[in-house]
């Protein structure tokens, strides 16, 4: 069982050791730019700086450490061929500005990568520039507004999406200067048609929409849904955060959607890097194509190059042209699996998913609200033991803590009470899937104070959140006062 | 089939849960849109792709194989071991976001250290935990900025890198903020002050400056500068390149309200422009606006000093359409080696890095323009970057290019009226083998030309 070290690690200002001297400053600038003291940044050794740095790491817990099972986030193994490569200096050390004569192999790669993406998606054409999937959300509005501006069509100024959506969704929308309609799932957990209907109009620009949605359904009236949004005269926007679920056996493209972004730090295995870089390609259908960033990456007789000239791009999104590294891991990563290992993760992870929910909810302890069939990951609600043992969802998450075991993500979607949002992913084994299943089923069962105080073995016990929002205290100089 | 461990049990869990083909699971997907497989090549083995890996990169030419004085922001330099091993770790690399604290602790204090370095170098109280790129916090600098002021104009330098212009106007569209831009100087390559004065007014949300700016210039009027935008109730946001504040002055002594940058030169990799790294720092009385995630100290129940992310009422995942950003995934991987390279550094170490590069910047100027018809475009004092007219550009970019240097930058192609001028870059990395080559190179096209 994974227990993490305790260091009481002091902070990088507290190991400063030296003497502090005085240091003169020759001048170089005008006086109104020369610097006269050191910037305060310690002095240390470098034994000091690697010692510090390896035992943070050791109170961090990593894909490697154990079984990441967090909703909609696809935490999966990260195969180290990926890291290996994206490292070598021929591809790490290249200036975005260089020749292109002299980037011939990047070009290629991030060429049919886009090719790739395409074909897995059903889409036309991809960009890969967006740093995360939340900017290829954003990505995907500007091209929207565009699209209709396009049309003269100045009054759609409303995006719908359903209460199941990721936090994201309303917040890009936001940004972009939209408002935002929530519409509320039916009992089944899926899009409410009969809502939607009656939401679309004239001024809807964009219906958002995840496929499975976050509960993990996958939405059957697809179809008919992208009927409606393009009879209204809107686009329909797929957020890919959960594509891990479909892959070889449905395509975006194919359901109707006209714009999608993936996460490739998630579906594509790139490692999440403790919050990015990640990478939010944006695909979009035939008729949107002209509106993609710029520059785009194009084939030429004997070479690759980018291409400046698409006077109805929204222009840029993101300095240069993505996070490549990034989208070199999710390259090497699609080569490697292929059409038929694509497809076997997706069944595998959807396999994985419903094998533990089920195992769950046999039970009775845990409840699944709405239908049974998921996907790639599943809600299930922890009401029961809150009315029974006064247990609430966060203290089961921090209960999973002591047994070495990541919590899944919690109190999301919004519309389930004291939601457990578990996405086990392709990469665990049957094994671990059982000893989590184990786990969540002992903690239902234990002495609810345990519980309530949990958890008790890691390196710092359940903290005062409260108190850090009341008073925050964010640098170490203010630590000092 | 490699990484997904259950390949071999799939027929024993699929009869688990009374199923007999795993196409049972797939059955909400209806028929007319399933498909059978995609038209994408077979999964291959790790060697055969490596292999395929190899032939690619071989059409790639890195610095090492061809210096590059490429100038325009990002600039190679060097990246102590120390870094990569620290970035390297996988309990590291391979986490989530912090959002357990109990078992992200390790993160969270190298965050929290990371917002204290920011504030120090930045003269600022306080930074968040990064964001996409230095262009993208100029996006987010300008809406924040909007939020405070309640107004509604933007006004930036005429010469700041078009790209960074082009994802401004992205990010401010939706508010509606209008931008306004201001002429530089064409002798001195600053900021035109007449104009900016001219520009600025009461209904002006910020100034965004760039120092050094695009051209590689120090911006040095910048008391004047400061009392203009005072005199409105405007803010002051200031673009900073991270390494020239070893010998120049913290934004924050003279006067800006928020300080952005492009932090991906503090240890991380030049990655074709990816590896990016948002500064954002500013002052306290706007934490509650801040875009983006920020850790703080707290307690644990027994009282031992702890770190947690803090303020999430701004966030995307708790605040939906009414966050302050709609940011989630951010830069941490970055951010780390931004800690790692800083704290190897020193404030000593930075000291000397900077005046290394000024002088460095210094030299290659010199020894440019000592050669004949290559002329300095722009007289103000520069760091590690210059602007150098000559009688054509492409010329010499292509004579370069054939003899395993690659030159600077072409200005025009940004700036019309700036035909045949570079922007040369030069940092501690480069030799004086690849300087003397750069140089009897630039002698020599001078004589085809």
């Amino acid at each position: 069982m994974y227990h993490s070290a305790v260091w009481n690690e002091p902070l990088l200002n507290e190991l400063e050791e030296e003497p502090k001297e005085k240091y003169t400053f020759k001048p170089m600038l005008p006086d109104s730019l020369q610097r006269k003291t050191l910037v305060k940044i310690p002095t240390l050794d470098e034994t000091v700086v690697m010692r510090h740095f390896f035992r943070l790491s050791q109170m961090n817990y990593g894909i490697e450490s154990g079984i990441y099972p967090l909703g909609s986030c696809t935490m999966k193994y990260n195969p180290k061929i990926c890291e290996d490569i994206s490292r070598w200096d021929q591809f790490t050390l290249l200036h975005p500005y260089q020749d292109e004569s002299t980037v011939q192999g990047t070009l290629q790669m991030l060429y049919e990568l886009e090719y790739m993406l395409c074909e897995i998606t059903g889409m036309d054409a991809f960009s890969l520039q967006p740093a995360a999937g939340a900017q290829g959300e954003f990505t995907g509005l500007l091209i929207t507004r565009a699209y209709h501006e396009s049309n003269k069509d100045f009054n759609r100024d409303e995006i719908i999406l359903p209460d199941t959506s990721h936090g994201t969704n309303p917040a890009s929308a936001a940004m972009a200067g939209y408002k935002v309609i929530e519409i509320p799932s039916t009992k089944e957990g899926t899009v409410d048609l009969e809502m939607l209907k009656k939401t679309l109009s004239n001024k809807t620009a964009c219906f958002m929409l995840t496929n499975p949605n976050t509960l993990g359904i996958f939405e059957n009236e697809i179809i008919e849904i992208a009927r409606l949004v393009h009879q209204a005269g809107a686009l329909l926007y797929y957020d890919g955060a959960n594509m891990n679920a479909i892959m070889g056996k449905a395509r975006p493209g194919d359901m109707g959607f006209d714009i999608v972004h993936l996460n490739l730090h998630k579906t594509f295995s790139t490692p999440h890097g403790g919050g990015g870089p990640g990478a939010g390609p944006i695909g979009v259908k035939q008729f949107l194509k002209r509106f993609l960033p710029i520059p785009r990456i194009v084939k030429k007789t004997d070479s690759y190059g980018f291409d400046y000239a698409f006077k109805d791009s929204i222009g840029k999104i993101k300095a240069m042209y993505g996070n490549n590294s990034v989208l070199l891991k999710a390259y090497v990563y699609i080569l490697l699996m292929g059409e038929n290992g694509l497809q076997e993760t997706s069944e595998i992870a959807v396999l994985n998913a419903n094998y533990m929910k089920k195992k769950l909810i046999d039970t009775d302890l845990y409840t699944l609200p709405h239908q049974d069939l998921r996907k790639h990951e599943f809600v299930i609600s922890a009401e029961r033991l809150l009315t029974t043992k006064g247990i609430r969802a966060l203290d089961i998450a921090k209960r999973l803590l002591d047994y070495g075991l990541h919590p899944p993500t919690i109190y999301f979607p919004l519309i389930v009470k004291e939601a457990l949002m578990i996405e086990p992913t392709e990469s665990e084994s049957k094994k671990t899937i059982d000893i989590y299943i184990d786990a969540l089923l002992r903690i239902a069962q234990e002495d609810p104070e345990l519980v309530k105080n949990a958890p008790h073995n890691t390196v710092v016990l359940r903290l005062d959140e409260i108190g850090a929002v009341k008073n925050p205290v964010l640098t170490w100089k203010y630590l000092k006062k | 089939m490699q990484f997904i461990p259950n390949s071999v049990l799939k027929k024993t869990m699929i009869h688990e849960l009374g199923l007999h083909d795993i196409n049972d699971l797939f059955c909400d997907i209806p028929q007319k849109i399933k498909i059978k497989k995609l038209q994408i090549p077979e999964g291959r083995s790790q060697q055969e792709i490596e292999n395929h890996m190899r032939r690619l990169a071989k059409y790639n030419k890195s610095f090492y194989e061809m210096p590059s004085f490429i100038g325009g922001g990002y600039k190679p330099h060097y990246i102590p071991s120390v870094v990569k091993s620290i970035v390297s770790r996988s309990e590291f690399y391979t986490a989530y976001t912090p959002y357990q604290p109990e078992a992200s602790q390790g993160f969270l204090q190298a965050i929290f250290e990371y917002q204290s370095l920011i504030a120090e170098l930045t003269g600022m109280d306080i930074s968040n935990a990064s964001l996409y790129d230095g262009a993208t916090a100029l996006g987010e600098a300008a809406l924040m900025a909007t939020r405070i002021t309640r107004k509604k104009t933007f006004v930036i330098p005429k010469n700041i890198s078009w790209e960074k212009k082009s994802i401004l106007t992205n990010y401010t569209k939706g508010a509606g903020i209008s931008i306004k831009e201001v002429a530089y100087d064409k002798k001195t390559g600053k900021i035109e002050l007449g104009e900016l004065q001219n520009t600025i007014n009461s209904n002006t949300a910020a100034l965004y400056l760039e120092n050094p700016n695009f051209f590689g210039i120090f911006e040095d009027e910048v008391e004047e500068i400061h009392s203009i935008i005072t005199k409105n109730q405007s803010l002051f946001i200031v673009g900073t390149d991270p390494l020239s504040l070893g010998i120049c002055k913290s934004p924050g002594d003279y006067g800006a309200d928020i300080v952005i940058g492009e932090g991906k030169n503090l240890g991380n990799l030049l990655d074709f422009g990816g590896s990016t790294l948002g500064i954002f720092a500013c002052k306290n009385e706007f934490l509650r606006q801040i875009p983006g995630r920020i850790i703080s100290v707290t307690k644990d129940q027994q009282g031992k000093r702890a770190f947690c992310m803090t303020m999430q009422t701004r966030e995307q995942h708790i605040r939906r359409e009414k966050a302050t950003s709609n940011i989630c995934t951010n830069e941490g991987l970055c951010m780390l080696a931004a800690v790692a390279y800083l704290s190897w550094l020193g404030g000593k170490g930075l000291q000397k890095l900077s005046t290394q590069n000024f002088e460095q910047g210094q030299k290659l100027r010199k020894i440019i323009t000592q050669i004949n018809r290559y002329s300095l475009k722009f007289s103000g004092i520069h760091f590690n970057e210059f602007v150098i007219q000559c009688p054509n550009a492409n010329t010499v970019h292509k004579h370069l290019l054939q003899h395993g240097i690659h030159g600077g930058l072409l200005l025009e192609r940004f700036y019309p009226e700036l035909a045949n001028c570079i922007l040369f870059g030069i940092t501690e990395i480069h030799t004086d083998e690849s300087i003397k080559h750069l140089t009897s190179l630039l002698k020599e096209v001078h004589h085809v030309s």
